[in-house]
């Protein structure tokens, strides 16, 4: 009875935070979470400042990263528009770690502090350790380490090599480093102090392997000729970073250590750029709900609450096509109707969920959301889960936008014929291999000229972006000889770019390649 | 479990690394909008920072994408009336939403970037090419106007300033203290010590005893350091900041029409950078701007920079109006007066002789500091001479150069600040 009273006394009145009273609330919130059995990595709730916050911005999410001029360029475009007032900071920042690190930001109220625990700590906290991709792709004990060994590294060798010259080679690897990525083959992961020890083997393994394959001593003809024509490589790669940094003729051992630090970053990030919608609307379900379930206990106030549900409101608000205010749809917004919907089918199923959802209408919610959290990303979890009602509530329509026609067709809308449709079309959108251009290694002429020959396989005729000769460039540089990049449309080569462009080599002079850089700046 | 941990004291400016790498690599853009900044603004407003613009496109980081075009299929929010199958008109231009979402989007990449930098690094890049020595820059630009005095001993600093005759006096103090009570036992045992060798020389049980009891009572007095870290007695130096009062500078310039604005802009970076250093060394400056062709005229800064004029140049009535301005509100006893002229080096020939007059008498026995810039490539012409004739008069406090860039401004400054660190 007593203790029941107790319960019922708000944790704290004020907008004040203190660091008991986060620590009071991180236990409440853990308390409740622990309820629904929510697996999660343990917390290491940081407060950090508003100038920390900008920082841990700059550095895209990486709690410590290496030194280069565009992180510089990210924290000074943060700071003008904050110190503008132009755009407010995100109330935290998590990072993908066991402990799982979240931020907290000194200037956020008590309310603020509260969501952001339940949110991050909790959130997306079990996001991590519960979806699919992370477990497969990243190792969150170990990245840390990665990131310590990768700043100390590539310190090392802008004292040995110049920072211009590291520079260089990062704008290059960072021009390629979506296409940087393993989309099918599993890493394991191993501990940065192994990462170091393995390093130095490295070196001189590739190095040697690289010697063979482009050893220059002809072989005799006769004997050689028919393996030779065997096109290299034998299969088409996707990975041009893990290629380049494996076969790239000219590279010294430190550059193709440099290529594998920024390729292995990119595949840590991976899995977040593909679960958005999935990661976001989880974070905010569960921060709905466990402020909900406080509230319930009369754990916190109405004041409270109404300040909670303010910026809970203005997180999941999704503008209309129509709106100024319109740039795509929120992550957040269609994740948290997404899973609060399942819940409800489960829940309270309609007949319409019944037709659609046969497996799930009625089952138990917590077991149904847990497996969608676990078990998708993105692309296959919209296929999957998104309701006609969800369809209907966000009046999702879809355009079609073809070159070749002089108006906008509007394919399907939310209606009974075009539900299927708006899904299939919506998860599409959300397909990496759709957003991104088709773009993999096609061929090196190892016995002529050492080109290296791209393919990219046209999709619905969307052509490159204007930024394509200047990756070129980038490539270029790595490769260290001609680069070709053929547009094909099934077998049919459509479009070629060069580099150095064809007929003007003078222009490509100027892009210094790799080997000459290092000269140069010995 | 959770850990909650205050990092709130600790790795602020993570960042500052990125950030000056960032501006490296733009120096150039960020050298010519500074360069802008300058001749924009008035020689008195160098106390904040500049904001730096450069092209969007200069600054992108190319990736692979995808480019307008192609048939490209989107999901939008918010449907009003539209139908299944129901065509509608492109909408022109990338203005919010319509279906060109995606291409509304890349076209903000061509934004100029903008960004802040501080008063500190706009100096930094306003000073690169006058090749100013760190010492000078750090004088101008930092605030350490402060002179360092002793002020007797302290028990804490730096192991240069030991003060060796007081660490030894309260060492032996100490010694002194603390062995006082052994040191009385010990003078005691020898008395017994005697006394038994002389009245019970048998009695070898009581002589070792208190021989051990003497041995014992050596080795504690000699168990105490000789110097303890306590002892350490230092030098104290405080910072006391430099005696400051007010200042008053006369800017001089020619605005006939053989001064060019690019000559007339090498003379403004001169006067902003005498300015700032008045400014680290006085707490109050006025600034009087004098212009002259034939006649002289104390105008604004804006009409003092940016009106052009022609005419023929007599430079002694600008010597004339300031000697009356200085005369009327600038008493030598309370201002400390400074002057820098700037000219082509045209003059009537016959008025030169008369400069020479009116400095001598009338003004160079009541300034700090004359400066005069001669900004020209060509031969030097009377009022040169004139003038070096002054310099070997008052060879402390005039002092003449010839600009032909910005580079050369340093070494009249270099004698003015020799002279005012040495003082």
């Amino acid at each position: 009875m007593t203790a029941r009273a107790q319960r019922r006394q708000p944790i704290s009145t004020g907008s004040e935070w203190t660091f008991e009273l986060i620590q009071n609330y991180d236990r409440e919130i853990g308390r409740l979470a622990e309820r629904y059995a929510l697996d999660t990595y343990p917390n290491q709730i940081e407060v950090i400042t508003a100038e920390q916050m900008m920082d841990a911005y700059a550095s895209v999410g990486m709690p410590l990263g290496y030194h280069h001029w565009s992180y510089g360029k990210q924290f000074l475009s943060t700071e003008k528009s904050y110190t503008r007032g132009q755009m407010g900071l995100a109330y935290e920042i998590v990072i993908n770690s066991d402990p799982c690190i979240a931020y907290l930001m000194e200037e956020n109220t008590m309310c603020m502090q509260a969501l952001v625990i339940a949110h991050a700590c909790y959130g997306h906290n079990s996001f991590f350790k519960g979806n699919y991709l992370f477990r497969t792709w990243t190792d969150a004990s170990s990245i840390i380490d990665y990131l310590v060994f990768a700043k100390q590294y590539i310190a090392q060798c802008e004292e040995r090599h110049g920072i211009d010259a590291v520079e260089d080679l990062i704008d290059s690897c960072h021009a390629l480093m979506n296409y940087g990525v393993d989309r099918y083959k599993r890493p394991y992961p191993i501990s940065a102090e192994e990462e170091r020890r393995r390093q130095k083997d490295r070196e001189e393994h590739l190095q040697r392997q690289i010697n063979d394959l482009w050893r220059t001593i002809p072989k005799s003809a006769e004997k050689g000729s028919d393996r030779d024509d065997a096109r290299f490589p034998a299969e088409p790669q996707e990975n041009i970073l893990y290629f380049i940094e494996k076969n790239a003729p000219l590279l010294e051992p430190w550059q193709r250590e440099v290529v594998r630090i920024v390729r292995k970053i990119a595949q840590y990030f991976y899995p977040q750029r593909q679960t958005q919608v999935m990661n976001e609307g989880w974070a905010t379900f569960w921060h709905y709900t466990l402020m909900n379930d406080l509230y319930d206990e009369g754990l916190i106030t109405e004041g409270f609450m109404m300040e909670f549900l303010q910026s809970h409101t203005s997180v999941v608000f999704q503008p209309g096509f129509d709106s100024p205010y319109y740039s795509g749809i929120n992550p957040y917004a269609l994740g948290f109707a997404m899973y609060t919907d399942i819940r409800r089918i489960c829940e309270h199923p309609t007949e319409e969920d019944r037709r659609w959802f046969p497996d799930i209408a009625g089952s138990d919610w917590l077991a149904t959301l847990k497996f969608a959290m676990s078990s998708f990303k993105d692309e296959s979890f919209i296929l999957q889960y998104l309701s006609p009602k969800v369809m209907r509530d966000l009046k999702l329509f879809s355009i079609l936008d073809d070159d070749q026609r002089d108006d906008l067709l509007v394919p399907a809308i939310h209606d009974e014929a075009g539900y299927r449709v708006i899904r299939e079309q919506l998860a599409a959108q959300y397909n990496l291999g759709n957003r991104e251009p088709n773009v993999q290694i096609w061929s090196v002429d190892r016995r002529g000229d050492r080109s290296l020959t791209l393919r990219h396989q046209q999709h619905n005729r969307k052509p490159l972006g204007d930024s394509t000769e200047e990756v070129l460039k980038h490539l270029h540089r790595l490769w260290g000889f001609d680069i070709h990049l053929e547009t094909v449309q099934g077998d049919k080569v459509m479009k070629t770019h060069h580099m150095p462009p064809r007929g003007d080599h003078a222009e490509g002079a100027d892009y210094g390649r790799m080997d000459l850089a290092v000269v140069h700046h010995l | 479990m959770s850990y909650v941990i205050d990092r709130r004291l600790n790795g602020k400016n993570k960042s500052t690394v990125n950030r000056q790498r960032f501006l490296r690599r733009y120096r150039d853009h960020i050298k010519k909008a500074v360069e802008e900044a300058v001749s924009r603004r008035s020689i008195m407003d160098m106390e904040h920072g500049e904001q730096i613009s450069i092209p969007g496109r200069d600054i992108d980081e190319p990736v692979l994408h995808h480019g307008r075009g192609g048939k490209q299929t989107i999901v939008h929010p918010g449907n009003k009336e539209f139908t299944a199958g129901e065509h509608i008109a492109r909408p022109q231009g990338g203005g919010g939403g319509g279906g060109r979402g995606k291409a509304g989007n890349s076209g903000d990449g061509m934004d100029d970037f903008v960004f802040q930098i501080t008063q500190e690094e706009f100096l930094e890049f306003m000073f690169e090419d006058l090749e100013l020595p760190n010492l000078v820059k750090r004088h101008i630009t930092g605030a350490d106007t402060f002179k360092n005095v002793r002020a007797g001993v302290a028990s804490e600093g730096n192991p240069s300033r030991i003060n060796i005759v007081r660490t030894l006096r309260s060492a032996h103090a100490r010694r002194i203290a603390l062995t006082g009570s052994s040191r009385a036992l010990l003078r005691e045992a020898q008395k017994e010590l005697e006394r038994l060798r002389v009245e019970e020389p048998d009695n070898f049980t009581d002589i070792q005893e208190v021989e051990q009891e003497i041995v014992r009572l050596k080795a504690r007095i000699n168990r105490l350091p000789f110097l303890d870290t306590f002892d350490l007695k230092y030098n104290l130096l405080i910072k006391q900041p430099n005696p400051s009062s007010k200042a008053v500078m006369f800017c001089l310039m020619d605005v006939s029409g053989s001064m060019t604005q690019a000559t007339k802009d090498i003379a403004k970076r001169f006067f902003i950078l005498l300015y700032l250093f008045l400014k680290r060394n006085y707490d109050r400056i006025e600034v009087v701007f004098i212009r002259h062709h034939t006649s002289a005229r104390e105008v604004d800064e804006e009409e003092f920079f940016y009106s052009r004029e022609t005419g023929g140049t007599i430079v002694s009535s600008a010597l004339k109006l300031m000697q009356e301005i200085m005369a009327e509100r600038y008493p030598a006893s309370d201002w400390n007066i400074y002057a820098a002229q700037a000219s082509d080096g045209d003059n009537w020939n016959d008025d030169s002789p008369i400069c020479r007059d009116i400095l001598t008498k009338q003004i160079m026995p009541h300034v700090q500091y004359y400066t005069y810039v001669e900004i020209t490539p060509r031969e030097h012409q009377a009022l040169w001479y004139e003038y070096e004739r002054i310099g070997d008069a008052f060879p402390d406090t005039f002092a003449q150069q010839q600009l032909v860039s910005a580079g050369d401004i340093y070494p009249v400054f270099r004698e003015l600040f020799q002279r005012r660190l040495a003082t």
